[in-house]
């Protein structure tokens, strides 16, 4: 009886240090969801970028015509604003059904240590791309999405680190690679989101 | 056995009490309303219950004006820091033994 206590104490007080710490209501669905809309938007962008007419040479070698730019920067945003979308409301159903705040302390500050790493990579981005060296931006955006999720990972799921990991020598591997960055970008964004998406949502959420 | 029964601390045999220093372990501090949430108590209840640990010395409070709102900042001491720490400990030994 006296026993039972105890476990209690202990099992309330593992709880509390996580709730409190931790921005738990995270959903597997929505790295699912966004790696299905990477790889919907991975496609569009190679139709863009391979079979535009405007587009000539190959591979190794890209001219991308302007507009063909501005098809892929379009691309690339819904892609972002429809996960983020996504994220949010999944995260907030999640949250209701367990009675629990979604804008609260642990969530401020999981969007602050993910978007630190990832805020700087972005404008790091922006400028090479603004100095026309744009065989770096997929491996940087791999890479510094990365750096971020190992960041974030201290504030949510554990999970989210493997996640980081991954992206991060995904990043390191298509440097190696490089001209095949919508290759790595695909199977990073992509299959790298479902994959870990799933075992989030087979081991916290299917309850 | 005695010896570990001994380190249970009585501060420390509430749930709210026991939540609040959980809280305060890994929180580098944090305010009422948050304890509030995370709890889910009554202002009366937490108020209370942290007074308790306030008396023990094993939490800090910090009052301070956010705008024209106050704020009521939670942190835990080092005394409370300990005395938790050595509580869990002799919870963990009290399951183990049998």
């Amino acid at each position: 009886m006296e026993n039972e206590k105890y476990l209690n104490d202990i099992s309330e007080i593992k709880n509390m240090m996580n709730q409190s710490s931790r921005f738990i209501s995270l959903s597997g669905l929505s790295g699912v969801l966004a790696g299905i809309y990477s790889l919907v938007g991975a496609w569009f962008a190679y139709k863009t970028i391979y079979f535009d007419t405007t587009t000539i040479g190959n591979y190794k070698n890209l001219i991308i015509s302007e507009s063909a730019v501005i098809k892929l920067f379009i691309i690339a945003a819904s892609v972002l604003i429809l996960s983020i979308i996504t994220g949010i409301v999944l995260s907030v159903r999640k949250a209701s059904k367990t009675e629990d705040k979604v804008w609260n302390v642990s969530s401020k500050r999981l969007v602050i240590n993910f978007g630190i790493p990832l805020a700087t990579g972005g404008f790091f981005i922006l400028f090479l791309i603004e100095k026309e060296i744009l065989s770096l931006v997929a491996p940087l955006t791999l890479i510094f999405y990365g750096l971020a999720c190992v960041n974030a990972s201290k504030y949510t799921l554990g999970d989210v680190r493997y996640l980081g990991l991954t992206m991060i020598f995904l990043g390191l591997l298509s440097t190696w690679f490089l001209g095949y960055g919508l290759l790595f970008w695909a199977l990073g964004f992509g299959v790298c989101h479902i994959l870990y998406g799933s075992v989030m949502y087979f081991k916290y959420d299917r309850n | 056995m005695k010896t570990i029964i001994q380190n249970i601390n009585k501060a420390f045999d509430h749930r709210i009490r026991l939540g609040i220093m959980s809280i305060l372990m890994v929180n580098e501090s944090a305010d009422f309303n948050m304890l509030k949430e995370l709890l889910g108590v009554t202002d009366g209840n937490l108020a209370s219950h942290t007074k308790a640990l306030e008396a023990e010395n094993y939490i800090q409070i910090e009052k301070q004006f956010i705008g024209k709102k106050p704020n009521t900042k939670y942190s835990a001491s080092k005394d409370g820091k300990k005395a938790f720490s050595a509580h869990i400990d002799a919870l963990e030994k009290l399951i183990s033994k049998t």
